[in-house]
């Protein structure tokens, strides 16, 4: 059934009787051409990309719980492509540039929002540097605009641009970023999917693989052996976990994040909004709730919440621009679970293991990359070969010293 | 988290910084004929267990001194503390 307004005024005259499941719930076959792991953004996207772009059939998702459910259904919802280094910018511009035409290709309404994303600059050293960022991007074929603190004022009034401590000298806007509704990224990619013959298989967990003389033959899971020529692994998050019951160690440590929500509010904050000095970003939901994180909590953790001192470190970094956040009651805040990797940046990749394909590592980056990392993981698994995008994001990279580190803070995933 | 530290007793987790795996005690021989492999280990892969985990803690806003923790990453309960200069000395790290 394709979704369109025709539709929906018709259903609304005859009593919405006509609306039927937007996935199958099929039963788990034998075997498969590829059996992806984790029906999550990535995951869904990658087997939507496959089918549509590859021309891939024999399509398994298989998902612990249900779809959506674990960080594309927990994240703050931000698309962007500012990104300053060659590794990374084009892959993520590749993302926006999917994400602008998301809608249209999934028949799907996710609520691409380009409202423009603004990073704030707070001294002469910031503004040198996001200038930089911003001819990387524009050399990258993204937008980039640079604001004066005057021009800044003109759109969000309520800024403290005169904190004594971090007064706002001007910003770097990317005004083709904003946010798209989360949850609809994962049903419009599983709906698309299913339509085109991707068997989508919820609470399926994958206990352990089936590999002999180092090629996957398939997976064991909790509904029996499903058999593939091809096992794709996509469960940022728990990769470290999922790779374990393989043999293999990963660059990565699974760490911790808080997001936040305040009680609804009306329209106050028309784009996204991040703080220079600290580590703060905000924007409003539709339903007027302003999301808002920060850091991470720093240590490993797979417990989806963590502790309070990163909440007030969060809320202290939104008080100093935001003074107007302290009259606003807080209506929700949790955690998610974050593959921080050893340079900040993702890895889709092969494994040494024939048949087995990683994708992970995306630190708390991943749900802008949701279309970007579901081209590129698709393109790998259907030729074998890294889509030019996404070249660099190799596991042999921190071997060879080719990381992705664009912050420059090492090997050491809680600074990332 | 309240981590109990062996000489000043509870303390928040805040006072702490966190470096990772308490594996980093055992530094590979620079001179062992697959140093390359073992310190690309070393550096960049990590167990990164779903349960039961020793890592290091510093704690930089008190005595400055290194912590071995072992910690559930599951629900954040710490079971042992102890002075890393203890541990490496009971695995033969430092005299």
């Amino acid at each position: 059934m394709t979704y369109s307004g025709f539709r929906v005024i018709k259903e609304a005259l005859t009593g919405h009787r006509g609306w039927r499941a937007a996935w199958r719930t099929p039963t788990p076959k034998s075997e498969y051409d590829i059996v992806i792991i984790g029906g999550g953004g990535h995951g869904l996207a990658t087997a939507h990309y496959l089918a549509k772009e590859f021309g891939q059939h024999r399509i398994a998702v298989i998902e612990k719980g249900w779809i959506g459910g674990g960080n594309v259904g927990r994240n703050t919802t931000i698309i962007r492509s500012n990104y300053l280094l060659d590794g990374n910018e084009p892959f993520y511009e590749m993302s926006l540039k999917l994400w602008e035409g998301l809608e249209q290709d999934l028949n799907y309404n996710a609520m691409v929002s380009q409202r423009g994303i603004l990073n704030l600059i707070h001294s002469d050293a910031q503004r040198d540097a996001f200038t930089r960022r911003g001819n990387a991007m524009i050399l990258n074929g993204a937008d980039a605009d640079m604001l004066s603190t005057a021009q800044i004022q003109k759109r969000y009034p309520f800024l403290n641009v005169n904190n004594a401590r971090f007064p706002i000298k001007g910003g770097l806007a990317q005004h083709r970023g904003g946010t798209v509704r989360h949850d609809a990224v994962a049903w419009g990619y599983a709906r698309a999917a299913d339509r085109r013959g991707v068997d989508i298989i919820q609470n399926c967990e994958v206990m352990g693989f089936r590999i002999e003389n180092g090629t996957c033959l398939g997976v064991e899971t909790s509904r029996g052996f499903i058999g593939a020529k091809k096992v794709a692994s996509c469960v940022a998050g728990s990769s470290g976990r999922l790779m374990a019951k393989a043999g293999m160690r990963l660059p990565i440590e699974t760490h911790v994040l808080q997001a936040f929500v305040s009680e609804g509010l009306k329209p106050v904050l028309p784009g996204v909004i991040t703080f220079g000095a600290g580590h703060f970003y905000c924007s409003q939901s539709d339903k007027g709730g302003l999301v808002f994180g920060g850091d991470i909590d720093g240590y490993n953790s797979y417990a989806q919440r963590g502790n309070l001192p990163v909440v007030e470190d969060v809320c202290e970094g939104g008080m100093a621009i935001f003074p107007m956040l302290g009259r606003v009651r807080l209506l929700r805040m949790w955690g998610g679970v974050m593959d921080m990797s050893m340079d900040g940046s993702p890895i889709i990749d092969r494994t040494h293991i024939d048949g087995l394909y990683f994708n992970g590592g995306w630190c708390y980056g991943g749900f802008k990359a949701t279309p970007a990392s579901g081209y590129a993981y698709a393109h790998l698994l259907a030729t074998d070969r890294p889509h030019k995008t996404a070249t660099a994001y190799r596991f042999d990279r921190f071997e060879k010293g080719r990381m992705i580190d664009e912050k420059g803070m090492g090997n050491q995933p809680n600074l990332h | 988290m309240i981590i109990n530290h062996p000489l000043l007793g509870p303390r928040d987790a805040s006072e702490f910084t966190y470096l990772g795996a308490a594996a980093m005690i055992h530094r590979p021989d620079w001179q062992a004929d697959d140093a390359l492999a073992q310190f690309t280990a070393y550096g960049y892969l990590r167990d990164n267990p779903a349960g039961v985990h020793r890592e290091l803690w510093f704690h930089e806003g008190g005595d400055r001194s290194w912590l071995v923790v072992t910690r559930d990453t599951t629900t954040h309960a710490i079971t042992d503390v102890q002075l890393a200069r203890d541990v490496a000395r009971a695995e033969g790290r430092s005299t």
